[in-house]
């Protein structure tokens, strides 16, 4: 017999890292919020790799952080080993990876859950949700029914999950978890079309089967810098992790055996994603390579499992033994858990809207790897966005959506609902085209006030942040103040950086400009600096350095703007309009496009269809 | 959307075995419901898009002419809108008559390339095909409508696409280069990527170098003919138009002193103009003449000075020779036919080029069309090559040029790649602007393609 089990104003169905950020941000803006999650112990579990960020990635994390998001603290409490990847490469490409200690970021995750206000933390696997005059009825395995206004579907790989290791294959979550196996069919009732993604994971060994002593070392940055605003300092890095390559043998065994493969025999449907391909998937893509790099990196310090990244496989465990086994370091490596490729359902995202709610639904909600998307830090955007839109939907405010000009998490939001996602979408720094605005440094610039005025951000922060953009502004009128007269000291100085020397007095900020010279080597001439968060020395340098690229990039968003703002009626039926192309009727009519900059993102919709689209709505304002 | 139906004769005009009227748009089948009767009876509104009807063209209740229809539906048709093309007996009096009823029954006359104009907004073709038949339509020369059936076909297509792809390739390469730090890729070296900007900018110069030359084939060389009275300026004129009537027009002059007119030389078309003599002048009405032909002159992108052979050089020719002596000119030494006189050695001292001929008898006309063909670099002017046809391209591959060089600077300036990459991106969303394309996805495609990169 059902019961009703409690009354809320949103569920959240999945305490991953979409879950978790929807159902924080759900309860901190005052909504009465009810998660579930299948497994108490997996509340924000990282079945794949023990970190958090890398390339683009991080930029999502601060981003997070800079809205009042949960993922870049709880990051930076775990963290075993820090890196600032791409130093060198350029300030639009300086992404922040942490390695993380795994278990101990579930257990502070859950813990805050536990602790978080208007929030209440339920294992409880649900079957079914239904719509209802108020909204909507979610029901749980123990029959439990509870009456919501909004739900938000979080379901990551669990929902229909199967696990495949060669010619093994069974239903299951990740990490030998339950799947969901009963909300899928009550989401195909509902109305809504799923289908099968693909992803995998290399097998954990154990530490102390490993030699280490032929290995590279990867070390961590020193200091190492944290991911939140908040944080002030991280503390020494705890942890080396160790790099390895494959080679001809590990080649041959796979070649040997790829016919045992789920992926090649043809019994995974569902599709993986090219930018994370098992090693079999490199090996056979890939022929000419001689060799492929690994990483092997400690899943946390009461641990001895080591996590092999780039090792990801779905041969038999058998074969995995013999081909882990041919790389140098792991000859007698002991697997603890093997590889395996899991197949799950997500959903069309282009299904849904910028605020990640369904257009056929009203008040539901998906986030994450349900909505195709791949990675935790992608997964804890779309939740914090889906978790402050069903709030603001809720209190009858104005909903949120980010645009691709102010962040990562709007250029990944509107890929994902209006190219839609072939494959398990990854964030790349290369999606965004505004990479030089969009920073990891200045993502509360960008953001910060948004979360303020949807209201994340605490007094205390906003002041602190407030405090810290005058004293950014006051840096930038010292140097520009400050002249350098020429002395040996400072012409020693430009000839060790191969720039010239200097025969008159320059401005600081002038120095600063040359791309040979950073605020570091200028500290011995500038005596009056003052002492400041690295944070701000960090954005004044790249904003003086690149001050004419960044203006160009403004120019071009500018530009984007001029498309955005020439909006497109929401109900609007493109089969009206004449001198569409078909192709283009249909996807503008399954998409519904806010304006002309989306319209012409769309997959289908060439450039003459815009023009005749652009022709329509100067004729339709006449 | 313009939703006017329109008709226009499809077909040369002028004797032929078929002429073809074609009708376009929303009321295409109706109005040709009303002037075609079909031998069955049947109404052409109940035929589907590709197929025909035999029958007769019927004005007033009389047969004009027999006439088959063929009913093309939007959006399969040339112009997207719905179609019907009625084929009759050619002939100039008959097609005009048909295209006549077809006017009275509601149709409006199309524009000169408006039934193009309507298949590139209906998303028939891309910009460069509507372009390029836009082109053809105005052709004035067979190069000019052989370079512009060449761009439709792709000509220009395939020289921007490889310009394009190179650039995606690099973008792609930093891209992955960024993303993927812990992937076995090549890195990226400032020479490297130096090397590929200067050979795309080298394509780029090439393809911009093809506008002049474009330019010249679509619109002709401006040319002025100088010389002294009576030095057989008109009879040249007269020579060189006259050699093919029907794609010359005559244009009022400007002023009195100035007349024009087009003539195709060879595989170049000349925008001809006679000017006063060149001469020092006390008058000042003259020097207003004078002064204008001198403008003129400096302006002209060929110059034929003719000199009489049967009279002594006087000073107004030598006037003339320092007139035109730095710019692109023939000196053609006319009446041939007679008795010389003249010192050649005055003209060919100052001017390179030199034509003997006599504009009366045409005798050595050859002569001067092979110096123009040499001059107008059309001689080995392949077609098929592509070519840059108009402002609009010109400008997007100008911008693109520019974007590559500012790439190049911030590369020698010592910038990190990020920066040198929002040139780059630059310069792709032009070359992309040129082709009618759109960016950023390509990219990413290509990074997967062509990397190995992985978890």
């Amino acid at each position: 017999m059902n019961y009703l089990a409690g009354q809320f104003d949103i569920a959240v169905i999945g305490a991953g890292h979409a879950g978790i950020e929807a159902a924080l941000a759900a309860a901190r803006l005052g909504c009465k919020t009810v998660v579930f999650t299948i497994n108490m112990d997996a509340v924000g579990n990282c079945p794949c790799n023990p970190s958090i960020g890398g390339t683009a990635k991080g930029h999502l994390v601060r981003e997070i952080d800079a809205l009042g998001g949960e993922m870049g603290k709880t990051a930076d409490e775990c963290f075993l080993q820090s890196r600032m990847l791409n130093r060198g490469k350029g300030p639009a490409v300086h992404s922040l990876r942490a390695q993380i200690d795994r278990r101990k970021y579930s257990d502070v995750m859950k813990h805050k859950l536990e602790l978080q206000e208007n929030l209440e933390l339920h294992q409880a696997e649900i079957t079914d949700i239904k719509k209802d005059e108020n909204g909507y009825t979610v029901t749980t395995r123990m029959l439990g029914e509870y009456k919501v206004k909004a739900v938000i579907i979080a379901t990551g790989t669990y929902l229909g999950g199967r696990i495949f290791v060669g010619e093994v294959s069974y239903e299951s979550g990740p990490d030998g978890i339950f799947p969901a196996s009963f909300l899928g069919q009550s989401l195909k009732d509902l109305g809504l079309p799923l289908r099968r993604f693909k992803t995998g994971t290399p097998a954990r060994v154990l530490r102390s089967s490993i030699d280490f002593s032929d290995l590279e070392e990867q070390l961590g940055d020193e200091p190492p810098i944290p991911f939140s605003y908040d944080t002030e300092e991280l503390g020494e890095n705890k942890i080396k992790c160790h790099i390895s390559w494959t080679n001809e043998k590990t080649k041959e065994i796979i070649l040997e055996n790829i016919k045992r493969s789920p992926l090649y025999g043809g019994k995974i449907e569902g599709v993986g994603p090219r930018y994370c391909p098992s090693l079999e998937d490199k090996i056979v893509r890939f022929a000419e390579k001689k060799r492929h790099q690994l990483f092997i990196e400690p899943c946390g310090l009461d641990t001895e499992e080591m996590y092999l990244q780039g090792m990801s496989s779905s041969l038999p465990e058998e074969v995995q033994v013999k081909f882990y086994r041919t790389i140098k370091g792991l000859e007698n490596c002991v697997i603890m858990r093997p590889a395996y490729a899991i197949e799950y359902d997500c959903v069309d995202p282009t299904e849904m809207k910028a605020t990640l709610e369904f257009k056929r639904f009203e008040g539901l909600y998906g986030a994450g790897q349900f909505n195709g998307s791949s990675g935790y830090e992608e997964a804890a955007a779309q939740g914090l966005i889906a978790g402050i839109n069903a709030a603001l939907k809720i209190h009858g405010k104005d909903e949120l959506v980010l645009d691709r000009s102010t962040s990562y998490i709007g250029t990944l939001i509107d890929d994902l609902v209006t190219k839609g996602a072939n494959e398990p979408y990854r964030m790349m720094t290369s999606r965004s085209e505004y990479r030089l605005v969009l920073r990891q440094d200045n993502a509360d610039v960008r953001l910060t006030p948004v979360g303020r005025k949807i209201g994340l951000i605490s007094d205390d922060r906003w002041n602190r942040f407030n405090r810290k953009q005058e004293l950014k502004a006051e840096e930038i009128k010292r140097i520009s103040k400050v002249v350098i007269p020429p002395s040996d000291e400072i012409n020693k100085i430009l000839v060790s950086r191969e720039t010239s020397q200097l025969t008159t007095g320059a401005k600081l900020i002038d120095l600063l400009r040359r791309p040979q010279l950073s605020y570091e080597d200028l500290a011995p001439i500038d005596t009056t600096r003052p002492e400041l968060d690295s944070n701000i020395f960090e954005q004044v340098e790249i904003e003086v350095k690149y001050a004419g690229y960044i203006e160009k990039q403004l120019k071009q968003v500018e530009q984007m703007q001029r498309l955005e703002n020439k909006k497109l009626p929401e109900n609007m039926n493109y089969t009206e309009i004449k001198g569409l192309r078909l192709e283009a009727q249909e996807k503008l009519n399954k998409i519904k496009p806010l304006n002309i900059g989306q319209a012409s993102r769309i997959s289908g919709v060439s450039p003459a269809d815009i023009n005749v689209l652009l022709i329509w709505l100067g004729q339709k304002r006449r | 959307m313009d939703n006017k139906t329109i008709a226009a004769i499809a077909t040369a005009q002028g004797e032929g075995g078929i002429g073809v009227i074609r009708i376009s748009g929303g009321k295409a089948i109706e109005i040709a419901d009303k002037v075609f009767r079909s031998v069955n009876d049947k109404k052409l509104s109940g035929l589907k898009g590709y197929s025909a009807a035999f029958g007769h063209i019927v004005k007033d209740n009389e047969a004009v002419d027999e006439c088959v229809a063929m009913v093309f539906r939007e959006p399969k048709s040339y112009t997207g809108e719905d179609v019907v093309e009625l084929s009759c007996h050619g002939g100039l009096f008959i097609t005009r008559e048909v295209l006549r009823i077809v006017l009275d029954e509601g149709a409006i006359l199309a524009q000169a390339g408006e039934f193009t104009k309507r298949a590139f907004l209906n998303g028939k073709m891309d910009l460069t095909e509507a372009e390029a038949v836009a082109d053809i339509i105005s052709a004035k020369s067979r190069i000019a409508a052989r370079a512009a059936l060449c761009a439709k076909e792709g000509a220009l297509w395939n020289k921007i696409e490889a310009v394009k792809n190179k650039l995606v390739a690099t973008a792609a390469h930093l891209s992955a280069w960024a993303d993927y730090p812990d992937e076995d890729i090549e890195e990226v070296s400032t020479d490297n990527l130096s090397a590929s900007f200067i050979e795309v900018k080298g394509a780029l110069d090439d393809l911009l170098s093809t506008y002049d030359k474009g330019q010249i084939i679509k619109e002709g060389i401006d040319t002025v003919i100088a010389g002294k009275p009576n030095a057989g300026k008109s009879t040249l004129m007269n020579l060189l138009s006259g050699h093919d009537r029907s794609i010359v027009t005559e244009i009022p002059g400007t002023t009195r002193d100035i007349i024009e007119e087009k003539a195709l030389v060879g595989d170049v078309v000349l925008r001809l103009s006679d000017t006063a003599g060149i001469r020092d002048t006390e008058d000042t009405v003259e020097k207003i003449g004078v002064d204008l032909a001198k403008q003129r002159l400096r302006n002209s992108g060929l110059v034929l000075a003719v000199f009489d052979s049967s009279e002594k050089l006087d000073q107004n020719d030598y006037d003339l020779i320092e007139a035109v002596k730095d710019l692109e000119t023939v000196a053609v030494i006319n009446k041939d036919d007679l008795e010389s006189k003249i010192d050649e050695n005055d003209i060919k001292s100052k001017i390179k080029r030199v034509v003997k001929l006599s504009a009366k008898t045409g005798e050595g006309r050859d002569s001067l069309e092979k110096i123009i063909t040499e001059i107008a670099g059309t001689e080995n002017f392949n077609p098929s090559e592509g070519i840059l046809a108009n402002e609009r391209q010109r400008q997007a591959a100008l911008n693109a040029r520019d974007s590559l060089n500012e790439a190049i600077e911030s590369l020698n300036m010592g910038m990190t790649f990020d920066a040198v990459g929002v040139a780059l991106e630059d310069a792709i969303g032009y070359i992309l602007e040129l082709s009618g394309e759109r960016v950023s996805d390509v990219v990413v495609d290509n990074v997967f393609h062509n990397f190995c990169v992985g978890k």
